[in-house]
């Protein structure tokens, strides 16, 4: 028999950190073979870091009237690279041919829309909801008539002339946007018991995802003005969006579904037994938590998505990277600077991709209530 | 054994079942089903594993569809028509076996989310509401917490409070402690208990707890392959069983 009445006292966890020698000892030199691994990508490192440095900062030149002052006397390019070559065409790389004197019209509503997201934030900012449906909703029409211009007074800009980054972001926050809601309606219409509205999605997603996004966007801009009335015209931008759209709609249905049947039945059941309708128990109970269970795979398509905009190059659009390659890049001014045009594009797309990548990751923190059913 | 029940508009019916059949493919999985429950009427619905016992209360809020025979809750014949649907399971509440709470909502949202969306109750008096019934089931220091963050037992005792918070005539409970662990078994019949005898609710409970069934039943119904097999008063059900599956069963279960 065994009996105590001695409570044994709460002691904090033993702790895990014994020092920079332990750490080296466990994770780079634990073994011939690690070391032996370790000591080659520290040989490998040394030999490409320090040179990249070199190359990108150090010898660099970041500022220049002309190209000139990136050449040496006898017309070879200099060691470093030539950052002038973006710092001098910059207005170019973020408004593509959008007027000057224009430019604060996109600049504003970038503002606002940066001004109008801060809140959301907030755990304290108050009625949420509606700011939120305000940016949704009411938001990109402001931006629009800003951006489009033709009312009110605003010169009217066609858009072939809107491009660079400006571009990329528009077409990208509106197709995340547009995808993202249509791709939610088809999710559950592939979930739906009435055959018809099953079907129809099914048809439609395995549609799309079956064709390749640079052929929509050749049928979005040669097919299909075949199939409109003689004379009219359709706007380019809204063709190629169009496109993108319904593309990307049908890989978040998918996502979106996959989070759907996650979600145990009971959850359905639950809901309904309280007397919330179809419509409610979706977006009230069953939507949030799906939601929450596909981040990942969502970024993942919006991160695509983002990428994929370089695409519009073969329509005749002009985004971030088709101003630095064919613009820029056959501008005789500049020739031979290749190479910075595409690490300053690589750069920036990394940066909004890691940038909603470590959003994504926070987002799913806060949103971990801990414990599923 | 009253079976032969007619249709009957008598408004002290709170639940008529006549003749229910339903089938689950070719499986017969209910056979004509007949039972009438007066307003306030306390049944405890007991039998083996499989023989349809979930499936029947599922009828009564049209969580599953029967295909013959009529149920009449509230004097209102269940079509399942939408607009019908929702009145009905205002009405009617349940608890699941496995609670059902919605992780992603703190328990104050659970229990505000059908008064605020279904009755169109305003927020801070659907709160109100929600603390009160938290308070009955004794738990009103969890309101902020979310489900994940509580144990079994509380978590069904939320899972009353959200049903309540509806107002309901009628309650349906599907096995609500076969999921929990012994020491919090007690807590949730505790609570059931007590709604029972503050009398007023229609409530039908499915369960093995015999004591509870004792305690509070007015009849006892007993299923078996889909079928009604005897039915009868607490007293008589445990102590006089007349057929002989009930008394395999009676004898097979821990008495409580
Ligand atoms: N969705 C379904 N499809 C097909 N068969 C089903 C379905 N749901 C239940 N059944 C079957 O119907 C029968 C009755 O099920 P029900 O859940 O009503 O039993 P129960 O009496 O509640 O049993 P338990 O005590 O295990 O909960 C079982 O044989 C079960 O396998
Ligand atoms: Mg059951």
């Amino acid at each position: 028999m065994y009996v105590t009445d001695k409570i044994l006292p709460e002691l904090p966890a033993p702790s895990n950190s014994k020092g920079l020698i332990h750490w080296l000892k466990t994770n780079l030199f634990n073994g011939p073979f690690n070391t032996l691994f370790t000591l080659l990508a520290a040989y490998v490192l040394y030999k490409v870091i320090p040179p990249a440095i070199e190359w990108a900062f150090i010898d660099a030149t970041w500022f220049a009237e002309t190209s000139g002052e990136c050449k040496l006397e006898n017309g070879d390019r200099k060691d470093g690279a030539c950052w002038a070559f973006i710092t001098n065409r910059f207005d170019q790389i973020m408004y593509g041919f959008y007027p000057e004197a224009e430019r604060w019209r996109p600049n504003l509503a970038g503002i606002m829309l940066v001004l109008l997201t801060i809140p959301l934030f907030f755990e304290k900012t108050p009625k949420k909801a509606w700011l939120g449906g305000f940016i949704l909703v009411i938001f990109p029409f402001i931006a629009f008539v800003l951006i489009r211009g033709g009312y009110f007074g605003l010169e009217a800009i066609d858009t072939g002339k809107w491009g660079g980054l400006m571009l990329t972001l528009i077409i990208s926050l509106v197709g995340i946007l547009f995808a993202l809601l249509f791709g939610t309606i088809l999710a559950l219409g592939r979930r739906s018991s009435m055959p018809i509205v099953k079907s129809l999605s099914v048809v439609f997603i395995e549609f799309w995802r079956g064709v390749p996004l640079i052929t929509v966007l050749f049928m979005s801009s040669v097919m299909l003005p075949l199939f409109l009335p003689e004379g009219t015209t359709f706007d380019k931008l809204a063709r190629a969006m169009i496109g993108i759209i319904l593309f990307q709609s049908a890989y978040v249905a998918e996502v979106v579904r996959g989070g759907l049947q996650a979600i145990p039945k009971g959850q359905y059941e639950a809901a309904a037994a309280m007397g919330l309708s179809y419509w409610k128990s979706m977006f009230l109970v069953i939507l949030p938590q799906s939601m929450k269970l596909v981040i990942p795979g969502l970024v993942n398509t919006f991160i695509a998505l983002f990428k994929d905009t370089t695409l519009v190059l073969i329509i005749g659009l002009f985004d971030l990277l088709a101003i630095i390659e064919n613009v820029l890049g056959s501008d005789n001014a500049w020739l031979g600077f290749h190479t910075e045009g595409l690490v300053f594009a690589a750069f920036v797309f990394w940066l909004f991709c890691f940038g909603l990548s470590r959003y994504s990751m926070a987002l799913e923190r806060k949103l971990d209530t801990g414990h599923r059913n | 054994m009253a079976n032969n029940a007619q249709v009957n508009n008598n408004e002290e019916y709170a639940i008529q079942l006549i003749n229910m059949n339903k089938w689950y493919g070719d499986f017969h999985v209910l056979k004509d089903i007949n039972l009438n429950v007066k307003e306030g009427e306390r049944i405890v619905i007991c039998g083996p594993s499989g023989s349809g016992k979930s499936t029947v209360i599922r009828c009564i809020n049209h969580l599953e569809e029967h295909q013959k025979g009529q149920i009449i809750v509230n004097g209102e014949e269940i079509t399942g028509d939408v607009k019908q649907l929702e009145r009905l399971r205002t009405d009617v509440g349940m608890c699941f076996q496995h609670f059902n709470l919605f992780p992603h909502l703190s328990i104050l949202d659970n229990l505000t989310l059908a008064p605020i969306w279904v009755k169109k109750i305003p927020k801070a008096e659907a709160e109100a509401t929600a603390m009160k019934y938290l308070e009955r089931v004794k738990i009103p220091d969890q309101a902020l917490k979310y489900p994940g963050q509580l144990s079994g037992g509380q978590q069904q005792r939320v899972a009353i409070a959200r049903s309540l918070c509806m107002d309901p005539k009628i309650m349906l409970f599907d096995e609500p402690t076969s999921a929990l662990d012994p020491e919090m078994i007690s807590e949730v019949l505790d609570v059931m208990i007590e709604l029972a005898n503050e009398g007023g609710m229609t409530m039908l409970c499915v369960t093995h707890e015999m004591g509870f069934a004792k305690k509070v039943a007015d009849r006892v119904i007993f299923m078996d392959a889909g079928q009604i097999i005897e039915e009868n008063n607490p007293e008589e059900f445990f102590n006089n069983p007349q057929s002989e599956r009930t008394q395999l069963f009676l004898s097979q279960i821990i008495d409580h």
